[in-house]
């Protein structure tokens, strides 16, 4: 219906820029939803998180609350949030367990929980009726589809589309870097999640993540101030704490901002070369890299730390920092209204000082006081803003177009200011939207 | 009635205390004591409210060595109420001692900042970090510029150290910031651990619990709380 009263969308999407709309009408969000949020694989939640029978958190696929939770044979279900009988909200909590099963508070209907029914009161009432223990739609429904990469739980809610191996492709090195950096080859949540919401559509966030043109402007402030405190402590002490450096790495000049590569494939997933030289040769790092090698051996650990990655997106809902341990996941709310969520690891088997190390960076770059991100959410509604209005109709990405290189579809910048991943994303977008290119 | 009623409440011991404490002290004692006694008293009848006058002159004496420390304690925490909604960054921070530390705790059941998630962490040098931040011409979150409100309550001294005389005080707070035609809401309660210095008290921790801590922040904190 929605299709039938919107333009082509294959007008709005060109090679190096996009028309406005694509970020501010309500209508191209339903369709996002629709042909995006609710096919593709969303990510839900590390394993971890539901380590008991019954554990559960809640999540947004799309639009749909759902819920991801243990059952009692220890596999973990995506339900949708909805008891069957009159549509209420089964878990009305944010996280929980329900090891004895969900109970709705409307009419006390009672599942297992890997939502199947459990008991329908006054059954007496629906004799004759279609509704009985048996009729499979009274058992809370399941996504789709349900899979987990190294611990990572993903969900599609269509029946059909790419594995997730298919979907993540090369890209699952993010996973792949984060777990490897663990001696026991695993990690661990934090049980704690940051949530910010961006008054922006969620595409200029996904856009940002790999935009290595905005950090020396966006950032300026934050950079220079730590570098200043930096410099002073150095002076001091002979040393300073890598969380200073975390903060003035966002100064880092243009031409070195240029030798930072990025891939991107063509599911609009994107890789960013680190740039913050997370390999210092402290004694908390040799200590980790002894404990390293006793588990994987000196040529293996060299080549699991060799890895140079600052983080990779997983279009179109998720954005991982490897190295450190921490990732964001993006919940649109709206068409001008974003929500992430956003964790960190720990490496199993890692020394404590390496947690330490991460965790100053999920608090000053990731948590709700991050000075960073202050300057970010203020550019990302000034575009929102913008974009609404008509003093334009396009959104540039012409930098270095042309310019990048294409091995078998999968674009690498020749210069890390190349505006070629968000070039790429759309590339990607206009695949699931059925836009054309 | 009213006015007699005014002039039968306990204004005078808090004249005299004007002598005794600082005029800062004295002016926030006078503002709580003609608060209580005005209302309370305006409704009860003559006998009663001449008992509470009564009741209440001797029972607030200047001279107390503990109601001394509860002023001093309370003076230090809304001057740094008044630091932060006047962006008095630098006299914010020269309130910590110089091991001081400004916590916001991720979770209301962390006993330590150390090596867990918090919201803030912060010594003086990070603090520093953020003065430096907000203070730059290019920190564009800063135009329009933002303004908070501060009012700070319920302080009460919860322990005195025998030997060192460190402090714990808790105390509740309220803030409105208002930013770019939005208002927010920030509201919970301090935990102060302070230490006497040549200077004075200086806070030694911050601890600070909002009750919508957990909630998802609609944009961040530029400041601190």
């Amino acid at each position: 219906m929605l299709r039938e009263t919107l333009p082509d969308l294959g007008k709005f999407i060109e090679p190096d820029r996009v028309h406005r709309r694509v970020y501010s009408d309500p209508e191209i969000f339903e369709l996002e939803m629709q042909n995006i949020f609710h096919k593709v694989w969303t990510y839900v939640g590390h394993e971890s998180q539901v380590p008991k029978a019954g554990d559960y958190y809640t999540v947004l696929i799309g639009r749909q609350p759902m819920i991801m939770v243990r059952g009692s044979d220890g596999k973990i279900n995506v339900l949708y949030n909805r008891c069957p009988h009159r549509g209420a909200m089964l878990c009305g909590d944010r996280y929980g367990n329900a090891a004895k099963g969900f109970y709705c508070s409307y009419h006390s209907w009672q599942f297992h929980p890997d939502g199947k029914v459990k008991s329908i009161p006054l059954a007496k009432g629906y004799e004759g009726t279609r509704l009985s223990l048996a009729n499979p739609d009274c058992s809370v429904k399941h996504a789709a589809r349900v899979d987990s990469y190294r611990g990572f739980v993903f969900a599609s809610l269509a029946a059909d589309g790419p594995t997730l191996l298919e979907h993540l492709g090369d890209a699952k090195i993010a996973f792949d870097d984060m777990c490897d950096r663990a001696p026991e080859g695993e990690v661990e949540v934090v049980p704690n999640c940051f949530r910010v919401i961006q008054n922006s559509n969620w595409k200029i966030f996904l856009e940002n993540q790999l935009d290595a043109l905005h950090p020396s402007v966006t950032h300026e402030s934050t950079g220079r101030a730590s570098d200043e405190v930096e410099r002073a402590i150095k002076k001091r002490t002979g040393k300073a704490p890598l969380d200073y450096h975390y903060l003035s790495a966002f100064i880092t000049p243009f031409d070195k901002w240029d030798q930072v590569q990025t891939v991107n494939y063509p599911s609009g997933h994107c890789i960013l070369q680190g740039y913050m030289g997370l390999r210092p040769q402290d004694p908390d790092t040799l200590a980790y890299e002894a404990v390293m090698r006793k588990h994987y051996g000196a040529e293996r650990t060299e080549e699991i730390l060799s890895v140079n990655i600052h983080h990779v997106l997983l279009y179109p809902g998720l954005s991982v920092q490897s190295p450190l341990q921490q990732l964001r996941a993006v919940r649109p709310l709206g068409v001008d209204k974003t929500l992430t969520e956003i964790w960190h690891f720990r490496l199993k088997g890692a020394p404590e000082a390496m947690y330490r190390r991460a965790l100053g960076y999920y608090n000053l770059v990731n948590s709700p006081s991050t000075m960073v991100n202050a300057d970010d959410l203020e550019n990302f509604w000034k575009c929102q803003q913008g974009l609404n209005s008509e003093g334009g109709d396009w959104v540039s990405f012409h930098r270095h177009a042309g310019q990048d290189d294409n091995e078998n579809g999968v674009i690498k910048s020749r210069w890390g200011t190349s505006e070629a991943p968000m070039r790429n994303q759309f590339r990607a977008w206009s695949q699931l939207m059925g836009a054309g290119h | 009635m009213a006015k007699k009623t005014v002039k039968t409440s306990p204004r005078k011991p808090a004249k005299k205390a004007v002598k005794k404490v600082p005029r800062a002290a004295a002016q926030t004692a006078r503002r709580a004591s003609a608060g209580k006694s005005v209302k309370k008293p305006a409704r009860a009848s003559l006998a009663v409210k001449n008992k509470a006058a009564q009741a209440a002159r001797p029972k607030a004496p200047a001279r107390s060595p503990v109601i001394d420390l509860q002023r001093e304690v309370e003076q230090l925490l809304y001057r740094q109420a008044e630091h932060l909604d006047n962006r008095r960054w630098a006299e914010f921070i020269d309130l910590f001692a110089e091991d001081g530390l400004y916590w916001m705790p991720a979770a209301p059941e962390q006993t330590t900042g150390d090596g867990v998630p918090s919201i803030f962490y912060e010594d003086r040098d990070l603090m520093t970090v953020r003065m430096k931040r907000v203070s730059h011409p290019h920190a564009w979150s800063q135009v329009p510029l933002w303004g908070t409100s501060h009012v700070v309550g319920n302080v009460t001294i919860e322990q005195q150290d025998p030997k060192s005389g460190e402090l714990t005080v808790r105390s509740r707070f309220h803030m409105m910031e208002f930013r770019r035609e939005a208002s927010r809401h920030f509201a919970g309660s301090y935990l102060h651990q302070l230490v006497r210095t040549r200077d004075g008290y200086r806070i030694k921790l911050q601890r600070v619990d909002m009750v919508n801590a957990q909630g998802p922040y609609e944009y961040v904190l530029q400041v601190w709380v």
